[in-house]
């Protein structure tokens, strides 16, 4: 086997950037199966498209404008029904800024 | 009774309940009978609402009584993949992360359903998010292929091929972002309908891929699927990706259903028969070979960028998928650690512990082809692939009404046969994902069983927004063919 398309370190990266706690199992098997997919996709460079616009979605539709009125929204009790932890008013979550000093 | 009302399509069926002649409590009996003595060994279902659907159905028997005028599926019990937003019931997406999450309002879909006077009877199992071609990706259950239970029923709209499949239900809706209606569909033996990117609205649709998803049903034969998407399609003001009337007006799709398509030109691309297994590739040659026979024109295309389509999908739907599930996070609603210390903590062991492995991987890879240093590379160019692939499909519809070729490589495989290597499991999607990518309707239909009695799809491909001639195209195979009517022994 070669170079590894994307290594254990990448990985770790990546899976940092993707807000995701992955075990030293999981690093290493997706260091294997992703670089095997990447490798894959490869094949796209096979093709030239310097001369070829980007293609983000297929519809004949520009910009949707509407008037901008009011409307019923859903409502604190509803917004916060799924909540893990809610106090009724907002969402509650672990502290997210230090002491005063500590920054 | 019941065994005989469960034959009937979605559309006798509101006929006689229309009339007065089956009760819609009948059918909805006859259905859960069916779901409580078979669904245990099947798993189509992640939530049914019987009580509910019964109350429902005795309300609109009871309006049919007073003579009062209902809707286009009349007391039809219909089932819903859980990926669509139900103001009763959860909506889990098969994952663990939203698995108590209760939504609270309903997608525009299921709004139109009840509008029509459906009964929605339960939702269906899922990959996770919808992330793949087996259902085997379910964080919640196993569904397995009613024509034979060892096997997988496709994905990722598994439960409801299966339901269908197994007259759990009369048609069902699924979501489509890489073949997830047609492959299931097309494993499962029953029709399934994709249409254009922004026929039917997506609000209150679990977002995958945004520039690809899209709601369809799947349903007994191609008539139903047109009767479903009469209620489904229209422009939503909710979905900003919805086609107005202007652009795309919609049209009774079931009004011309019979007329056969006059002077019917079919593409067909040489090349892509390769892949396919050798039963597959004789049993959709055989469905062109019988369109010939009726007089249509075969005429044989390239389409040089096809190869690339599962290259370029697992770049744009991952990097899509990678910003679509950022809203997990522990905070606003579903699953939360409680293993954590900070904020950030909340995020990241809230997503590994709930998400399954291959939402993950595709969250990942998404990432990555979006980082800094590898965005040009790998999202910018798969774009102008996938604009390359349009390209194919744009000119071959300057020569023919539709192109025609397998859905799935293989019929339905083993259950666990595929799962140990990603990669193989993406390249079974390889003729359902430019589908997606170009924008353009498509469908699964019947076409032949292979050895082992397993169902084997034809793929139709439509220009945009011209459902309805892919839908008189599918009617034509079917008028000639009986393989829609065959159904699995339980």
């Amino acid at each position: 086997m070669g170079q590894k398309k994307i290594d254990i370190e990448q990985v770790r990266q990546v899976a940092k950037l993707s807000r995701l706690d992955l075990s030293e199992d999981e690093i290493a098997q997706f260091s294997g199966q992703l670089s095997a997919i990447l490798e894959y996709i490869e094949k796209l460079n096979q093709l030239d498209t310097s001369k070829v616009e980007p293609l983000a979605h297929c519809l004949p539709i520009n910009n949707c404008l509407r008037e901008d009125v009011v409307k019923q929204s859903l409502g604190t009790e509803k917004t916060l029904a799924n909540a893990p932890q809610s106090d009724g008013q907002f969402f509650i979550v672990p502290k997210i800024l230090e002491e005063p000093g500590g920054l | 009774m019941s065994e005989e009302i469960l034959k009937l399509s979605c559309r006798e069926l509101q006929r006689k309940i229309a009339k007065g002649e089956i009760k819609s409590s009948e059918a909805v009996s006859a259905v859960f009978t069916r779901i409580e003595k078979h669904d245990a060994q099947i798993g189509a279902f992640l939530s049914t609402f019987k009580q509910d659907a019964l109350a429902r159905a005795k309300e609109i028997d009871g309006k049919i009584a007073k003579g009062q005028s209902v809707g286009a599926l009349a007391g039809v019990p219909i089932a819903v993949k859980d990926n669509m937003c139900t103001a009763f019931g959860a909506t889990t997406c098969a994952s663990k992360i939203l698995e108590n999450f209760h939504s609270p309002y309903n997608a525009t879909v299921i709004d139109k359903l009840l509008a029509a006077d459906a009964v929605i009877i339960g939702k269906t199992n899922l990959d996770e998010f919808a992330m793949g071609s087996s259902t085997e990706n379910s964080g919640l259950k196993k569904t397995v292929n009613p024509w034979d239970k060892s096997r997988v029923p496709g994905g990722s709209s598994g439960g409801s091929a299966a339901a269908v499949a197994a007259q759990m239900c009369f048609a069902a809706l699924g979501s489509d972002t890489g073949g997830s209606i047609r492959q299931p569909a097309s494993l499962c033996g029953v029709a399934g309908l994709k249409p254009t990117y922004g026929r039917v609205s997506r609000y209150g649709l679990v977002a995958f891929g945004s520039s690809l998803d899209q709601i369809g049903p799947l349903t007994k034969d191609a008539a139903d699927c047109a009767l479903m998407l009469n209620v489904i399609a229209g422009h939503d003001e909710k979905d900003s990706t919805s086609v107005d009337e202007k652009t795309a007006p919609k049209c009774d799709y079931l009004a011309k259903i019979d007329e056969p398509v006059k002077g019917l030109k079919i593409a067909v691309v040489p090349e892509l028969f390769q892949g396919a297994d050798g039963e597959v590739v004789a049993a959709v040659k055989g469905a062109i070979e019988l369109y010939k026979k009726s007089g249509a024109e075969i005429i044989e295309i390239k389409m040089p960028h096809f190869e690339y389509s599962v290259a370029a999908y697992y770049i744009i739907a991952t990097a899509e998928a990678s910003s679509n599930l950022a809203r997990y996070d522990g905070v606003h609603y579903g699953y939360r650690t409680k293993k954590a210390g900070d904020y950030i903590e909340v995020y990241t062991k809230s997503r590994a512990e709930a998400f399954g492995p291959e939402v993950k991987r595709r969250i990942m890879i998404g990432t990555y082809a979006l980082s800094s240093g590898y965005y040009d590379a790998y999202y910018l160019k798969a774009l102008k692939v996938r604009n390359l692939i349009r390209s194919d499909f744009i000119a071959a519809f300057q020569k023919a009404d539709c192109i025609m070729m397998p859905i799935s490589p293989t019929t339905a495989f083993k259950i666990g046969e595929k799962m140990a290597d990603p990669l193989q499991m993406y390249l079974l999607d390889v003729y359902t994902l430019a589908v997606n990518l170009a924008g353009v309707p498509g469908m699964s239909v019947p076409c032949g069983f292979d050895k082992n009695n397993l169902p084997i799809g034809l793929q139709i491909i439509g220009s945009t927004f011209q459902e309805e001639k892919l839908l008189r195209i599918a009617k034509m195979f079917e008028n000639q063919t009986d393989f829609h009517k065959k159904k699995p022994q339980l």
